[in-house]
């Protein structure tokens, strides 16, 4: 497998190597913050590789979930079980802020990511391997704070992937990101994705951004999966492409049908 | 192109650096400019003891300042004091401003520890450690341990406040990223703590160096046999004006090298954050 950049167009479906990624199962998970409810009995399966968007309103419970499954919180009750329970089954996060140590060079914050492999002799050139997957190989020697938000999240990318992760969970990771370098971000975790084959979990509130990613998008209400649906389009899919509005608009609906108050208008 | 060599890196790392001087003149105080008024004032003081304006029973001129200083010298006697009052005032800097550090870190780090020692350290915090002079001198005379006790206690409360505020205040985003990805506990310290309290602990410095020329000078005044303080004090006994003003003056040109050696130490700790307040 290699990160090198290509423009050549990925594989059609079939063809994806899914055995870097590892499934992940939840069952009857369960989470509180004080008298405060936001978990109620999840149970979910998601098969190793695939691209899994998490939606719903802010204060689901959807970047909880996230939270779970990357060991950042301990549930209250339920089980979470990456692959079979046995062997290496690593998991990385990916956060809404790019966490880069403003006092480490770029490439050094991407040897952050290697955890206990960073005193490998190969780690320095594994972290440029990476910087070079996001394409910012030139930057290595920088300072953090000389890059743009775009950037420093590509830095965050490259920082969580170096590790070659078998679950990448991503908690909004473009939501403070302009409309236009979310949509390159977009391209470039997909391209990642598909060259590395792991299984990605990623939370978003932008419906549009789970349509164009994922192979399935759950939606979370109120605590509890309220809808899961598959999305059978090929790749890559065009932005305004009739499937795409359709699917949205189904998505969209059944968000806004739980909605208080509901618009004055009838679609 | 996926290769990037040391020497690329190392050219990056000199592109970057150029922040760093537009945050040196944000600064101030460096530069030729802040040396235009003490010359000026310098100037002044002379012109005004030469017309007499100044009388030499009150305040000797700057040229005699600097024969007093050549005498002491040549009789040895400058440098012998000079590097007492040194050695003091690094000895104690190095004792009260370790055990702050260290005490510093374990509050920061440790809610037990915190617990246990932080309530006592503020109480006597609050006193002001030179009204323990006639303790100290009754307690140790006027021996070198008065002095060494009274300094380390002085840099000991700005080290360790500042330390355990740097420690207490590093950013749980990045810590919790740390642990995720895997970081073990001293890799945490080392690469995460340690660098992210580090501006917290340089302030903490640069108030003790202030408080440690404080407290020895008033420690040597009162309670000393050899030390600049003492050498002040004598040459009053004989009127020696000039000697006291020379003293005052190494007091002042020392406080300034200790404030030069801070904002060495910053820049190199913390180039980083030099270029953090230039991107903004």
């Amino acid at each position: 497998m290699t990160l090198a950049s290509s423009n050549a167009p990925p594989p059609a479906t079939a063809a994806y190597d899914r055995t870097a990624g590892v499934s992940l199962t939840l069952r009857g998970l369960k989470k509180s913050f004080g008298a405060k409810t936001i978990l109620r009995g999840v149970d979910l399966h998601v098969p190793a590789g695939q691209f899994v968007a998490v939606i719903g309103r802010s204060g689901c419970g959807k970047s909880t979930l996230l939270r779970l499954v990357a060991s950042l919180e301990t549930p209250d009750a339920g089980r979470i079980a990456l692959g079979d329970g046995c062997g290496d089954a690593r998991a990385r996060v990916m956060f809404q802020e790019p966490r880069l140590l403003p006092w480490q060079s770029i490439l050094a914050n991407i040897e952050t990511g290697l955890g206990g492999e960073r005193r490998d002799p190969d780690a320095r050139a594994r972290a440029v391997e990476a910087l070079d997957a996001v394409g910012l190989a030139d930057r290595a020697g920088e300072w953090p704070s000389v890059l743009s938000g775009g950037q420093k999240q590509r830095v965050a990318l490259a920082r969580a992937l170096v590790s070659k992760p078998r679950l990448l969970a991503l908690d909004e990771p473009l939501g403070a990101l302009d409309a236009l370098t979310r949509i390159e971000m977009q391209a470039l975790l997909e391209r990642v994705w598909l060259e590395q084959g792991f299984t990605a979990l990623l939370v978003t509130h932008d419906v549009c951004e789970a349509i164009a990613l994922a192979d399935r998008i759950l939606l979370i209400e109120d605590g509890a999966l309220a809808l899961d649906v598959p999305v059978d389009l090929p790749r890559p899919r065009r932005r305004g492409s009739v499937d795409l509005a359709v699917l949205e608009e189904r998505i969209l609906r059944r968000l806004l049908q739980t909605d208080a108050s509901a618009p004055e208008y009838a679609i | 192109m996926t290769q990037v060599t040391s020497q690329q890196v190392e050219t990056h790392d000199r592109l970057v650096a150029r922040p760093r001087r537009q945050w040196r003149f944000a600064r101030g105080g460096d530069g030729p400019i802040g040396w235009v008024l003490p010359a000026l004032l310098l100037a002044l003081w002379q012109v005004a003891s030469a017309t007499g304006m100044l009388s030499a029973n009150a305040m000797p001129s700057p040229w005699q300042v600097v024969q007093a200083a050549w005498r002491l010298t040549l009789s040895g006697e400058l440098e012998r004091n000079v590097g007492v009052s040194f050695l003091r005032a690094m000895a104690g800097l190095v004792v009260g401003g370790g055990i702050g550090f260290a005490l510093g870190l374990a509050n920061g780090l440790s809610a037990l520890s915190h617990r246990l020692t932080d309530s006592t350290l503020q109480m006597v915090r609050n006193i002001p450690h030179l009204s323990l002079i006639p303790l100290v001198i009754v307690w140790f005379g006027i021996d070198e341990e008065a002095k060494l006790f009274l300094v380390a206690l002085g840099v000991f409360f700005p080290i360790y406040l500042n330390t355990m505020h740097g420690v207490k205040t590093v950013d749980p985003q990045l810590v919790e990223m740390a642990r995720s990805y895997g970081s073990s506990k001293s890799e945490l310290f080392w690469r995460i703590i340690l660098p992210g309290a580090l501006p917290s602990i340089f302030v903490g410095l640069r108030y003790a160096l202030g408080i440690m020329w404080l407290t020895l000078i008033v420690a040597e005044t009162i309670a000393a046999q050899s030390g600049l303080g003492y050498m002040a004090m004598q040459a009053r006994e004989f009127m020696e004006l000039d000697v006291v003003v020379l003293a005052i003056l190494i007091y002042a040109a020392l406080g300034k090298i200790a404030d030069i050696a801070t904002l060495l130490l910053e820049r190199r700790f913390l180039k980083w954050h030099a270029a953090f307040a230039a991107g903004k």
